[in-house]
C-alpha cells in the first residue's frame, strides 16, 4: 500500500530542536544540516493503522510531513500503492504537490477554519475538486451530511465552526479529512491537544471508525499508551530512525534496545552476562544470582547483555516458594505507593531497586523481608548497545 | 496601665483615627496623586478645547462652526481629507501587507533588509522624510523629475498633488503595517493553510478562500489605523499641500491660525471635527480587532512552512530591493546629497567639486541649533521619566489593585490616543492661554503637551510588563512584611525595569521628534530640533535643514539601536 524507501530529510543546522543527531560530512550535505530523518524505511499495508511512536525531536512528524507533501526530503522514495508520490535519486526528482496526492489530514491543532461553519469546514475537500471530478452541489450536500451523521456532528451542521468544543472540533476535522475517502489517512498526534478522560473515550472511537472504514492510516504519537491500544503496527524512532518495528504486544513484551523497553512503558533493567543457551532459553549470570530468561535474540555466549524486566512480571510474596518457580530472589521492600487499581512496590536486591506492580490485595509494609519471582517468558533480553 | 476598660468617647475616636490613617496611607496618597494627574491631563485639554470652540469673548456662540465649515470649499476640504488619507491607508497597506506575506510565509530573499526598512518611521521623522521627497518629485526641483527630462521631456512627477501626499504619506506608514501583518501572519496557525492544501485546493485557492478570510480582522484594522494616522499627520499636508492650496483639516487648522487675527473659534471647530473622526476611527478598530478574533492557538510551537516562490523569486527580490531604495536609500541619500552643497542642484560633475561640510559649519555657528537639540534632548528625557514614573503606579493601580474604578483610570489614560498632535496642541493653547500659571511660552508647556500624547504608549508598556510578573511573587513580599512602598519598591520596580525602560526609551524617541503639537506651542528661542528645521523648510533653506536633519537622524540612530538592544530583550513594541 504505502511503502517508504531510504527517506532522508535535513533541516538547517540551527533548528536544533528537531534533532540532536548531527553527521559527519562524508555525504553530500553540509556538516551543519540536522539530520531530522535519518534513511527510514517502513511498507504499510491496506487497512493497517501503522503508528509512528516517538519523543518529540525523533523525526515522526517530519516523516509524517513528508508523505503528505509539506516537507520535501533531501532523499528517498515514497510510493502508494504504484503511484510515486516522491522519488529522488541522482539529482532527477518527482515530487507531487500536497494539494494533488489526494490524501486526508487531521493536524494536531485541528486546523478548523474559523471563518467556516461546520458543514463548510467538511465540504471544502469536496469543493475545490477539479471542475471535471467535482461532484454535484446536491452529492456534495449528501456525502458531507453522511461524513457528519458518522461523527455524530449533524446537528452541528449550520454552527460556526469556532463554537465547537475541543472533542467535536477533533471529529469535525477527522470528517474533513475522510471525506473525500482518501486511500491514505494522516494523523499527527490528534489527541494531544484533549483532556484526559476526552482523550481516552476518542481513542476507543478513532479505533472503531478506523476498522468500520478500513481506512489505511499513518497515526503519530508521543504518547505509548495510545500507540499501544490504537495499532496494528509501530514503529518506535529515535533520533531519525526506526528503533523497533511489529506488532504492540511485541514491542511492549520483546523490547530490542533499551531506549525501547524505557520509552514504552517502565522497566527494570539488570546487567548480566550470557552464561547458557538451550533453545529459547537463556541463563544469564547477574551480581544478584542467575536469571532464565525466554528470547529468540541473537546473542552471543559470554555477551554483556541487559534483562528487562517489566513491574507487572514480578509476583510477590512474603514466604519463599522453595525453588518450586524459576527465578526467585529475595530482598527488602523499600517503598510502597497505593494507586488504586494497583500498589506499586519498589524492592531493594542487592544493588538493585526493583519495581514490582500488583494487584491491590498484595500491600506489602516497607522493611518487611520478601520474596521475588519472575516469570522467565515475561522478561526479555536486550543486547547492548555500541 | 491595662486595667481600665475603655471609655465610650476614647473608643470612638480611636475607631476615627485609625478610619483617617488608612485613608491617609503613602498608598492612597501616591495612587490619589497619580490618578489625578492622569485625569487632569487627559481631560482638561479636552474641556477647553470645547469650551474654547463653542465659548467666544461675547458667551456660547456657534459662530466657529459657521465660518469654518460654512464656507463653500468645505466639500473640497473634507473630500481632500479623505482622499489623502485613504489613499494613503491603500498604499500603506497593499505595501506593507504584501511585504509582511512575503517575509513571514515565504522564501524570499533579503529578509534582512525589512526589518531595516521596518525601522525607518522610528529613524527619519516625516518632516525630514517628506524634505527628502520634495528633493527627489518636486516638479522645480526634484532629483527625479531632473533625471527623466531628457528621456520623457517635462517633469512626470509632482510631489506637490493629492497623489504625491498620498504616496509619501503611504510609504513612511507602509512600515507600520509590515509589523502589524506580520504580527498577523505569524500568529496564524500554518496548519490552517497546510490542512487546505492537503484537501486538494491549489495555492491560489488556499490564498484566497484561508489566507485572506483569517487575516481580514488584521486587514480591516490596519487600514483603520492608518486612514486615522493620515487624518492626524501634519507634516505632509503642510509641506505637500499647502503650495498648492490642497488643504485637509490639520493644514486647514495650522493655516486658520497663522492668519491674522487667529480665530480660535474655527480652528477649535476644526479641531472639534477632526478629533470627532479619529475618535470613531479608533473606536471602530478596536471593535473590530476584538469582535472577531481568529487567531487559533494550537499546542505546539508553529512550524512555519515557507512557501517556495520557484521563479519569481528573482522579481520579488527585485521588488523588495527596489522598495528598500526608495523608502529608505532615496531619502536618507538625498538629505546628505543636499547637506554637502552651497545650494540645491541635481548632481553633475562640476557639483562633486563644491561640496563640502560648509552647512555644517553654519549649523555650529547657529546658536538656534545647539539650544533646539538641547531642548530636545530635554524634552524626551523629562517626558520618557515622568510618563514611565507615573505609568508604573498607574499600571499597578489597574492590574493588580482592588480599587473600584480603576477601569476609569485605564481609559483615561488611553484617552490621548485619539487626539491628533494638532489639536492636542491647540487644547493646551486655549487651556494655558487663559491660565494663570506662566507657562505658555515655555519648555514647560511642550513638556505637558509630549507627556499627554505619549502617556497611552507608557501605560501599554506597564501593563504588558506588569501581567508578565505573577502576583503570587508580590503576595509573598508582603507575607515577608513588607509595606506596600517597600514592596513596589523593591520587587515591583525592579522586575518591571526591562519593559519600563523600554516603554521609556520609545517615549524617549518618539518625543525627540514630535512636530505636530509642538508648532502651536512653541515660542521663539524655546525650538527643538524639529521646529527650527520646519523654520528652515519656510525659509527654504534646504541645505542647512538637510545638514541639521543628518544630525537628528543620526541621533535617533543611536537612540533607536538603544531602544532595539533595551526592547530586544522584553519584546520591542512599535506604534
Amino acid at each position: 500500500m504505502l511503502r517508504i524507501e531510504q527517506l532522508v530529510k535535513t533541516f538547517e543546522g540551527d533548528r536544533r530542536r528537531r534533532s540532536r543527531r548531527r553527521k559527519q560530512s562524508e555525504d553530500d550535505h553540509a556538516p551543519t544540516r540536522v539530520h531530522a530523518v535519518d534513511g527510514i524505511s517502513f511498507d504499510v499495508e491496506d487497512g493497517q493503522l501503522f503508528t509512528l511512536l516517538g519523543p518529540s525531536g525523533c523525526g515522526k512528524t517530519t516523516t509524517l510531513r513528508s508523505i503528505a507533501g509539506l516537507e520535501k526530503p533531501d532523499s528517498g522514495t515514497i510510493k502508494l500503492d504504484e503511484r510515486v508520490l516522491f522519488a529522488r535519486k541522482d539529482r532527477r526528482t518527482v515530487n507531487v504537490a500536497a494539494n494533488e496526492r489526494g490524501l486526508g489530514m487531521v493536524f494536531q491543532s485541528y486546523a478548523i477554519w474559523p471563518h467556516m461553519t461546520v458543514f463548510d469546514n467538511a465540504a471544502f475537500p469536496l469543493q475545490v475538486m477539479k471542475r471535471g471530478s467535482r461532484p454535484s452541489k446536491r452529492d456534495i450536500a449528501d456525502k458531507v451530511m453522511r461524513v457528519l451523521e458518522v461523527m455524530e456532528l449533524h446537528q452541528l451542521a449550520e454552527r460556526q465552526a469556532t463554537k465547537l468544543s475541543g472533542g467535536q472540533q477533533q471529529r469535525l476535522a477527522l470528517a474533513r479529512a475522510i471525506v473525500t475517502e482518501p486511500p491514505l489517512l494522516l494523523l499527527d498526534e490528534p489527541l494531544s491537544n484533549l483532556d484526559a478522560k476526552l482523550r481516552e473515550s476518542l481513542r476507543f472511537e478513532l479505533k472503531r471508525l478506523q476498522r468500520e472504514l478500513g481506512i489505511t492510516s499513518i497515526y503519530v504519537t508521543h504518547d505509548q499508551i495510545e500507540a499501544l491500544a490504537l495499532s496494528s503496527q509501530v514503529a518506535v524512532m529515535s533520533e531519525g530512525r526506526i528503533e523497533q518495528l511489529g506488532r504492540p504486544r511485541e514491542i511492549y513484551e520483546n523490547p530490542r534496545s533499551r531506549f525501547v523497553a524505557e520509552f514504552i512503558g517502565t522497566s527494570n533493567f539488570i546487567n548480566g552476562v550470557v552464561a547458557d543457551r538451550q533453545g529459547d532459553c537463556f541463563t544469564v549470570e547477574t551480581s544478584e544470582g542467575r536469571l532464565l530468561v525466554n528470547g529468540t535474540v541473537d546473542v552471543a555466549m559470554g555477551a554483556d547483555v541487559v534483562v528487562s524486566i517489566r513491574p507487572e512480571a514480578v509476583d510477590l510474596a512474603t514466604r519463599s516458594w522453595d525453588g518450586t518457580v524459576p527465578n526467585e530472589w529475595s530482598g527488602t521492600v523499600t517503598n510502597r505507593a497505593f494507586l488504586g487499581d494497583s500498589v506499586d512496590h519498589v524492592i531493594g536486591v542487592g544493588k538493585y531497586h526493583i519495581r514490582n506492580r500488583s494487584n491491590p490485595s498484595i500491600s506489602v509494609a516497607p522493611g518487611t523481608d520478601v520474596y521475588l519471582c519472575m516469570d522467565p517468558a515475561k522478561l526479555s533480553l536486550v543486547p547492548l548497545e555500541g | 496601665m491595662a486595667t481600665a476598660s475603655p471609655t465610650f468617647p476614647s473608643a470612638w475616636s480611636r475607631r476615627l483615627s485609625t478610619g483617617l490613617r488608612g485613608l491617609l496611607t503613602l498608598k492612597a496618597l501616591i495612587l490619589l496623586v497619580v490618578v489625578g494627574v492622569i485625569a487632569y491631563l487627559a481631560l482638561v485639554p479636552l474641556y477647553y478645547l470645547l469650551w474654547g470652540t463653542f465659548f467666544g469673548e461675547d458667551g456660547f456662540t456657534l459662530d466657529g462652526f459657521a465660518r469654518a465649515y460654512g464656507d463653500g470649499r468645505m466639500g473640497q476640504l473634507i473630500f481632500n481629507s479623505l482622499a489623502f488619507s485613504i489613499g494613503a491607508a491603500v498604499i500603506s497597506l497593499v505595501v506593507g501587507t504584501g511585504l509582511a506575506y512575503l517575509n513571514v510565509r515565504t522564501d524570499v530573499p533579503f529578509k534582512g533588509l525589512f526589518f531595516a526598512a521596518s525601522m525607518i518611521p522610528l529613524i527619519i521623522p516625516g518632516i525630514l522624510y517628506t524634505v527628502s521627497w520634495i528633493l527627489l518629485a518636486s516638479p522645480d526641483i526634484g532629483l527625479i523629475n531632473a533625471a527623466v527630462e531628457p528621456i520623457v521631456g517635462g517633469s512626470p512627477l509632482n510631489v506637490f498633488s493629492l497623489w504625491g501626499m498620498a504616496w509619501v504619506e503611504g510609504l513612511h506608514l507602509s512600515p507600520i503595517v509590515f509589523l502589524l501583518m506580520v504580527a498577523a501572519f505569524r500568529s496564524m496557525d500554518p496548519a490552517l493553510e497546510e490542512s487546505a492544501l492537503m484537501s486538494g485546493a491549489n495555492k491560489w485557492t488556499v490564498f484566497r478562500k484561508v489566507t485572506v478570510p483569517l487575516a481580514r480582522p488584521a486587514i480591516v484594522a490596519s487600514v483603520l489605523i492608518m486612514v486615522v494616522r493620515s487624518l492626524e499627520s501634519f507634516e505632509v499636508p503642510a509641506l505637500l499641500g499647502l503650495q498648492n492650496g490642497i488643504y485637509v483639516f490639520t493644514s486647514r487648522i495650522y493655516f486658520t491660525l497663522r492668519t491674522y487675527p487667529p480665530d480660535l473659534n474655527a480652528a477649535g471647530a476644526l479641531a472639534t471635527g477632526l478629533l470627532v473622526l479619529a475618535a470613531l476611527g479608533v473606536l471602530l478598530s478596536n471593535r473590530l480587532g476584538k469582535g472577531r478574533n481568529f487567531q487559533t492557538v494550537s499546542g505546539k510551537g508553529f512550524r512555519p512552512r515557507r512557501m517556495e516562490l520557484g521563479r519569481l523569486r528573482g522579481v520579488m527580490g527585485a521588488g523588495i530591493i527596489l522598495y528598500f531604495i526608495l523608502t529608505v536609500l532615496a531619502p536618507l541619500a538625498v538629505l546628505i546629497y543636499t547637506s554637502l552643497l552651497p545650494f540645491y542642484r541635481a548632481p553633475s560633475m562640476s557639483v562633486f567639486g563644491e561640496m563640502g561640510l560648509q552647512n555644517y559649519r553654519e549649523l555650529l555657528d547657529m546658536e538656534q541649533a545647539g539650544t533646539a537639540l538641547k531642548n530636545s534632548l530635554i524634552l524626551g528625557v523629562g517626558s520618557a521619566t515622568l510618563v514611565m514614573l507615573f505609568m508604573a503606579i498607574a499600571g499597578w493601580l489597574v492590574v493588580r489593585s482592588r480599587v473600584p474604578g480603576r477601569q476609569i483610570v485605564d481609559q483615561l489614560s488611553f484617552l490621548p490616543l485619539v487626539i491628533p498632535g494638532l489639536v492636542l496642541g491647540l487644547s493646551l493653547a486655549f487651556v494655558y492661554l487663559r491660565s494663570p500659571i506662566p507657562i505658555y511660552g515655555t519648555l514647560f508647556i511642550l513638556l505637558i503637551a509630549y507627556c499627554t500624547r505619549y502617556m497611552p504608549y507608557g501605560m501599554r508598556y506597564a501593563v504588558t510588563s506588569m501581567h508578565q510578573i505573577s502576583s503570587e511573587l508580590e503576595e509573598s513580599a508582603q507575607a515577608c512584611g513588607a509595606g506596600w512602598w517597600q514592596t513596589f519598591r523593591r520587587v515591583l520596580l525592579p522586575l518591571l525595569s526591562p519593559g519600563l525602560i523600554a516603554g521609556w526609551v520609545y517615549i524617549m524617541v518618539v518625543s525627540f521628534r514630535e512636530l505636530s503639537s509642538s508648532i502651536l506651542l512653541y515660542s521663539p528661542g524655546n525650538e527643538v530640533l524639529s521646529i527650527l528645521i520646519f523654520e528652515q523648510y519656510v525659509n527654504g533653506q534646504f541645505t542647512v535643514l538637510s545638514a541639521l536633519g543628518v544630525v537628528m537622524v543620526l541621533t535617533l540612530v543611536v537612540l533607536v539601536s538603544i531602544a532595539y538592544k533595551v526592547g530586544a530583550k522584553v519584546g520591542l513594541k512599535q506604534d
